[in-house]
């Protein structure tokens, strides 16, 4: 926590640490408890007054259909993006391990989706998927499939799960590849004297052995489907078509600034803060564990 | 039955050669000690055996039956590494049963063997835990209860005992010489360590730069050495080297002394000496001057250089012996004991 | 690897060929797009080959009127403040970073726990959640439509500070006693001895933070309202919109393709400093 040796007192920690603080207060601790305070209020009709209300934000979103819904398809949402995206990396990640020479060419190749903003993805898929020009659909037209995103909204479900999944694949690859390069050699050559295949071995020791890669990767993925995949719903789909794939950051989004909401979007923005924290803090107490070869 | 025949093997790495025409034999029921300094090829070669490591050319027949193309699981070995390589998240027993669920035995079988190896082992009482909950030479004896429960017919250990602390590692060094005895499994064993070579092994196989210096008995390596680096190999402390030459009526070293030995040879010659066979002697042929003297309790050592010469010495004298720095201590020599090299080759000449 | 049947090799090295064609498409496609003219993009099917034009779009969406139809800015000024606004994210918070991490890892001072409670705090708070109220201090502090507004409130990280602590808590201490027996003074300790030792974690934490602060999106989205503040990956967003009247998507392409060059070019290049960085400031 500490050194063992520092610097005799003076004013010039205050100083060091004046400028983090001060932003961190204006801009984080103090929004944040407007968040919380606003949560507590409802403006009325004109925009004039405001009357404090205790937890009636709270119980109007729960008893609101739209927001339920939203939390339910927030968490398919996010689940299927993890699961999506960890599998292939995985996948990819078991092949480029055994590969002596050219694992990093391979990652090479794989690691630029990472570099590529969340709106741009979802951009380049919702060119890739355009009904009338995209490559995709002119190809699944011959498979009989009527691809339109804009009216069908398990297509635009799967097309933001798609693009939301693609980006994430290579940061996925990387941890995986570094847990299963943490492996020592030895254990892998065991296991293949004691006669097991490529695929057994991946099955019975790889796979528990890099469990808590997968426990991070999997916490660290939600997280990033709940808020990163903001830009690529804006830009494929905005939540339509009705509300299909409206996620709930995207709804905070819509509530306040196009709703004008105040009260019921702060309200959102603190359950969702309550998410955050209690995902860190188990990303806290649990990935810690390694595994002692 | 399970002897083990290596023809002619060579392994390259891309243009760079690092085992170069080994052979051997090896009779079944027999411990193979493979010894010899860092980076000269013998973790390679039990590799080759093993079959993780590719054979360039050349040929590994197990009981008859050539396996360079075989998979490690289809040779029928077990393997004890350095660094055990226990499945971390496996119990002692399943890392045990691991390989027998593999081939399918039936769970029974798989409880009655693993049993049996860990009352062997005497590790009966660890069967639940996890490695990680193990000491060394707990998992040093996992790691042996894993290869013995295959019942394989050939045993591989790679330089198993060198995570271990010296005193578990003598105790575990007797432990593996009986296991094998009473098993009775052919066994190749790797080590850098000339002691832990001459007290396991049958026979010992001295690899050095990729080349197979001699194979055969501790006795024989001891008596008589093939070559310069077998000879300064084993033993300990290492035999004396003097460059000498030989005359009709004997040895000329370099203080201009003449040794009766070496009847037959003519030239330039390097002559050995093992120190324990340097006997004090107030009118022998070789004089030391002491430089330094080790006392070890049962013997002591005068460390020195031979007289009028700057060629250092060692002998080894039995008891407690005093020395002054600087006094010469003369010492005589068996001739039969004497070890005469080619200095070109550096192979033995025999006398 | 165990098996050395060619067969498993060639195995193993096709899935991974097709795995790297998998995630290539989507940006092969986009380079496709961004080297035809406005005519073949509306021809099903679209190419898969590279056409001529890449030059000439290039042309036309740096320094040409762009996508007719919208009013933005030129190109070329969206990444001037692209850059401006992911150079400024991304050494400014290595910047105070690294002053309260000295902070606290070497003074001993009144409240510090506090202070660190405040930084660790902020690691649980992303901008989407508190977006509202942060957006309303900017308001107030007048500073909408500016490089200031547009980095400031993205600037506190707590991880960097943390990551931070870490390194400098594996300097021995007896850097500091000889450096004070030497008689260097506290901010003469850190920048003979500190900074050059946590040189690579520095230029690691930036590839990350770059990418971080170049790829902003609903921050700059809701803060500038003035066209001449906008950032080329906020743009893709409107082009997007007005490519339902005029569908001109070699130019929008292009445009994604300018976009994301930067960002893929300094992860390319600085792969090693890139993985360290994102291996040590999330685990």
């Amino acid at each position: 926590m500490l050194k063992r040796v520092h610097f005799p007192s003076s004013p010039l920690p205050y100083l060091l640490v004046a400028p983090q603080l001060a932003i961190t207060l204006v801009f984080f601790i103090w929004p944040a408890s407007q968040a919380m305070y606003q949560s507590f209020l409802i403006e009325d009709a004109f925009g004039l007054g405001s009357e404090f209300v205790w937890f009636e934000n709270f119980e109007a979103l729960w008893a609101d259909q739209h927001y339920l819904d939203a939390f339910l398809r927030t968490a398919v949402f996010s689940l299927l993006v993890a699961a999506l995206s960890m599998g292939v990396a995985l996948l990819l990640a078991g092949f480029a391990q055994r590969v002596v020479r050219g694992a990093m060419f391979y990652r090479t190749l794989l690691i630029w989706p990472y570099a590529v903003a969340p709106v741009l993805a979802g951009a380049l898929w919702v060119f890739m998927f355009n009904p009338t020009l995209g490559i995709f659909p002119y190809f699944l037209d011959f498979f009989g499939i009527d691809w339109n995103h804009y009216l069908n909204g398990n297509q635009a479900m799967a097309l933001v799960i798609l693009a939301a999944a693609w980006k994430q694949v290579a940061y996925n690859f990387l941890f995986y590849l570094a847990a299963m390069q943490s492996i020592p050699n030895s254990v892998i050559e065991a296991a293949a004297i004691d006669g097991a295949g490529p695929g057994r071995r991946f099955f019975s020791i790889i796979l528990p052995l890099i469990s808590p890669t997968t426990f991070f990767l999997l916490v660290i993925n939600m997280v990033y489907a709940f808020f990163e995949t903001f830009g690529i719903i804006h830009a494929v789909t905005q939540g339509g078509p009705g509300s299909s794939t409206t996620i709930l950051v995207y709804k905070v989004f819509n509530d306040g600034f196009v709703g004008l909401d105040l009260g019921g979007s702060a309200a959102q923005s603190v359950i969702l803060m309550v998410l955050v924290i209690a995902m860190t803090v188990v990303q806290f107490r649990y990935v810690e564990r390694k595994v002692e070869y | 039955m399970a002897e083990i025949k290596l023809t002619d093997l060579t392994k390259s790495y891309g243009p760079t050669e690092v085992l170069h025409h080994v052979a051997g034999e090896i009779r079944d029921g027999e411990f193979i000690v493979i010894v010899g300094p860092s980076g000269c090829g013998k973790s390679t070669l039990l590799r080759m055996v093993a079959g993780l490591e590719t054979v360039t050319s050349g040929e590994i027949r197990i009981a008859d039956r050539r396996v360079n193309e075989l998979e490690p699981s289809a040779r029928d070995i077990a393997m004890v590494f350095q660094n055990y390589a226990l499945y971390p998240h496996m119990s002692v027993r399943e890392n045990m049963a691991y390989g027998l669920k593999i081939r399918k035995l039936s769970k029974a079988e798989i409880n009655r063997r693993v049993e049996e190896a860990a009352d062997i082992l005497e590790i009966r009482q660890y069967l639940d835990r996890k490695p990680r909950q193990l000491s060394g030479g707990q998992r040093q004896r996992v790691a042996m209860g894993r290869a013995i429960v295959r019942d394989p017919q050939v045993f591989l250990f790679d330089e198993p005992l060198s995570n271990l602390d010296a005193k578990l590692r003598v105790q575990m060094r007797l432990e593996i010489r009986k296991l094998q005895q009473r098993l009775g499994v052919t066994s190749i064993y790797v080590t850098h360590d000339q002691v832990e070579a001459m007290t396991l092994g049958d026979r010992l196989m001295v690899l050095n730069g990729g080349y197979v210096e001699q194979f055969g008995t501790p006795i024989e390596l001891y008596d008589r050495p093939a070559s310069v680096f077998v000879a300064g190999f084993i033993g300990s402390p290492a035999m004396n080297f003097l460059p000498a030459t030989a005359e009709e009526e004997g040895m000329l070293l370099p203080s201009g002394i003449k040794l009766i030995a070496g009847v037959g040879q003519r030239g330039p010659v390097l002559l050995g000496m093992r120190p324990e066979h340097l006997i004090p002697d107030a009118a022998g042929p070789i004089a030391i001057e002491v430089e330094m003297v080790e006392q070890l309790g049962a013997n002591t050592l005068l460390h020195g250089k031979l007289s009028g010469t700057d060629h250092a010495m060692v002998a080894s004298v039995s008891g407690h012996v005093s020395a002054e720095m600087g006094t010469a201590h003369r010492f005589s020599v068996t001739p039969e004991l004497l070890h005469l090299f080619d200095p070109e080759t550096q192979k033995r000449l025999e006398a | 690897m165990v098996e050395n049947r060619p067969l498993t090799a060639i195995l193993t090295h096709f899935m991974l060929m097709l795995g790297v064609i998998a995630i290539a498409l989507p940006i092969w496609i986009t380079f496709v797009a961004a080297t035809h003219d406005a005519a073949r993009m509306t021809q099903v099917p679209l190419p898969l080959w590279p056409g001529t034009h890449l030059w000439a779009n290039l042309k036309q969406t740096l320094f040409g009127s762009g996508l007719s139809g919208t009013e933005g800015a030129p190109v070329w000024l969206m990444l001037f403040n692209s850059l401006a606004m992911a150079m400024m994210i991304s050494l400014g918070k290595i910047g105070i970073s690294l002053l309260s991490a000295f902070a606290i890892v070497y003074f001993r001072f009144p409240f510090r726990m506090t202070c660190f409670w405040m930084i660790f705090i902020t690691l649980m708070l992303p901008v989407e959640v508190r977006i509202l109220p942060t957006f309303e201090v900017v308001a107030n502090l007048g500073m909408l439509n500016s490089y200031w507004g547009l980095s400031i409130p993205l600037i506190a990280s707590a991880t960097a500070t943390f990551m931070f602590r870490q390194v400098f808590l594996t300097v021995p201490d007896e850097m500091l006693e000889s450096a004070r027996i030497d008689g260097a003074g506290p901010m003469r300790f850190f920048f003979d001895i500190l900074l050059p030792l946590s040189r690579t974690n520095i230029a690691a934490l930036f590839v990350i933070l770059f990418i971080f602060g170049w790829n902003q999106y609903l921050w700059p989205l809701l803060i500038t309202t003035d066209t001449s503040m906008t950032t080329i990956v906020m743009s893709i967003k409107q082009m997007l919109e007005a490519a339902e009247q005029s569908p001109q998507w070699n130019i929008i392409m292009t445009t994604a393709l300018l976009a994301m060059v930067p960002p893929i070019f300094v992860v390319i290049s600085m792969q090693k400093l890139f993985v360290q960085g994102l291996t040590e400031t999330d685990k």
